[in-house]
């Protein structure tokens, strides 16, 4: 039976990990995120469902328990923040390079370094731009709601099984700590040791019994099979950019300018829409939902209707080179977002809309541009 | 109907759970809520916010810098928030502890004594029902029945008990909520 709550980001996606029927968490610790496993160790999730949670020695020790789990065809997922994902890289990189689906969650907190507790969205290069070492990219889900928080489980989960590699939830500390109504979905079996086998059995660590030996490694010396390995990884992030890209267009239709912006600086620059059509300012929201696969092609058509866009995020500019490879240099695209933790506010998001792109409307060559970062 | 509000005090005086319990209140008449609290290095040092939004439509931005109402209950909150207050709202404080008092004229003011009746009733732990109680006089977004609801909803179900002492103190507040008049100082030689 699906159950309407008033919940925390990190306690909806925790009870929704529950629900979707997850094998195992592993995690540590960190503000903003120790909601989830906090949440987790309170519910016992094991009288419930049979599910393991675990709290790890680290964060290292928890993305590898999460290598070993996923490894044997289980659904394992971990959360942790910025400076605890940093950690968990050379294990995220594992995992796409042994082809294991798992979930990993991030809930974003200043940088760099310990840097604040407070929401950011500076770990973006880091999610999209690979992280962790050589050829691979992770699905990147961007949650803006609490209801996201929840719903964007089990379609990493789906994702992540669908393509046998690693799924991101990119969240961040407003999203995470705030309360919002969620329709939580009813409860799912956990996957029973023969749908386990029927559904990854091929490749996965299950016991040998009358077949071939399942391998789980990233570690190719012959360089032909290993370039083979990548070529299937690439293939994988095409397929996703035609399946699986996502992404919502908010008061785009008569657009005159628009904003670009993800998680929660997309709900802020929601109401900073508000605010500038009632000042008779035609501005729209696209909003990426995946931040791997990019909507570049909604961009690039945009940008033939729109005079110029704005890409607001909690940094100092990441995703705005992005949306500037997207759109080609045909209308000018600036940068706006504070950092350190400190969120901006919607009238800020619109000033900042007036000033870099109504006012200053024309394309700046990088030796002309000023610092974007307020 | 969108009501925005800031409810900003100490750490301990029921900022959050009574933000909690409104938009508890807010879900059992069917409205969007959100809740967003400080969670940072103020809220360790002492103090602590959250912004609560009721709406009949889908809520766009969680955090806010002007909002409909701001509920103040201390000096730094005083000092922080008084200005978030949109034109022809309401500000509400409890004058304890209150030494640079709210000078803005474009604004509804008005105090509420919910430290002193708190300790009148004997309970420290009322005093953020005693606000909420004020606070719905002179905003009534949300119907005592709801809230009754919603503190069932935001409260364990071993503590159902003190409901009653919860509605007796929302009571109290109501009737005694005062408008506050800023005076305009005359300057003489």
């Amino acid at each position: 039976m699906s159950e309407l709550k008033l919940m925390k980001g990190n306690e909806a996606l925790a009870e929704a990990a529950i629900r979707a029927g997850v094998d195992g968490y592993f995690g540590y610790p960190i503000t903003p995120q120790t909601e989830i496993i906090e949440y987790l160790m309170a519910e016992r999730p094991e009288l419930r469902t049979g599910m393991v949670v675990l709290q790890a020695e680290s964060e290292i020790a928890a993305i590898n328990m999460v290598y070993g789990a996923a490894s044997t065809g289980k659904k394992a997922m971990t959360s942790s923040s910025s400076p605890g994902i940093s950690l968990k890289l050379e294990g995220i990189s594992y995992l796409a390079g042994a082809e294991l689906p798992a979930v990993i969650v991030n809930v974003v907190r200043g940088g760099p370094g310990l840097g604040t507790i407070q929401p950011s969205q500076a770990d973006y290069f880091q999610s999209v731009k690979g992280g962790g070492h050589g050829d691979y990219k992770l699905y990147v889900l961007a949650p803006a709601s609490v209801q996201e928080m929840a719903d964007f489980v089990e379609d990493a989960f789906d994702i992540a099984f669908k393509y046998r590699a690693p799924a991101l939830i990119l969240s961040d500390g407003l999203i995470g700590q705030m309360m919002e109504k969620v329709v939580l979905k009813p409860q799912k079996p956990r996957m029973t040791n023969e749908e386990l086998i029927e559904k990854s059995g091929d490749w996965a660590v299950t016991g040998k019994k009358g077949r071939e030996r399942n391998i789980i490694t990233s570690l190719d010396l012959q360089s032909e099979k290993m370039e083979a390995r990548v070529r299937r990884l690439m293939k994988k992030y095409e397929q996703m950019e035609k399946e699986d890209l996502r992404f919502e267009k908010i008061n785009c239709d008569d657009a005159e300018y628009l904003i670009v912006a993800y998680g929660s600086s997309a709900r802020i620059s929601q109401k900073a829409v508000e605010l500038g059509r009632a000042k008779g300012i035609k501005v729209g929201l696209l909003r990426p939902i995946t931040l791997f696969p990019y909507p570049k092609k909604a961009l690039f058509d945009l940008a033939d209707q729109v005079k110029g866009i704005l890409s607001v995020e909690l940094n100092a500019g990441q995703m705005v080179e992005d949306v500037r490879l997207s759109v080609e240099f045909k209308v000018p695209v600036e940068h706006f977002g504070r950092t350190g933790g400190i969120i901006h506010t919607p009238e800020e998001i619109l000033e900042a809309l007036e000033q870099k792109i109504i006012k200053n409307g024309s394309i700046r060559h990088h030796k002309t541009r000023e610092s974007s970062i307020l | 109907m969108t009501e925005e509000i800031i409810i900003a005090g100490f750490g301990g005086q029921g900022v959050l759970s009574m933000g909690k319990i409104l938009a508890y209140s807010g879900i059992m008449q069917n409205q969007e809520v959100s809740w967003m609290p400080s969670y940072g290095p103020e809220m360790r040092g002492g103090t602590a916010n959250v912004t609560v939004i009721l709406s009949d439509e889908r809520i766009s931005s969680p955090y806010l810098k002007i909002v409909d109402t701001a509920i103040i209950l201390n000096q730094q909150s005083m000092d922080k928030f008084e200005e978030s207050v949109k034109p022809g709202g309401v500000l509400i404080y409890d004058p304890n502890g209150i030494t640079a008092h709210p000078s803005r004229t474009d604004i509804k003011i008005y105090q509420i004594e919910g430290t002193r009746f708190a300790s009148e009733m004997g309970n420290k732990k009322i005093f953020n029902m005693i606000i909420l109680g004020g606070y719905l006089k002179v905003k009534p977004v949300v119907k005592l029945e709801n809230v009754i609801e919603g503190l069932k909803k935001s409260i364990s179900e071993r503590y159902h008990n003190l409901i009653p002492l919860n509605v007796e103190a929302i009571t109290i507040g109501m009737n005694n909520i005062v408008p506050y008049k800023v005076e305009i100082p005359v300057f003489q030689n």
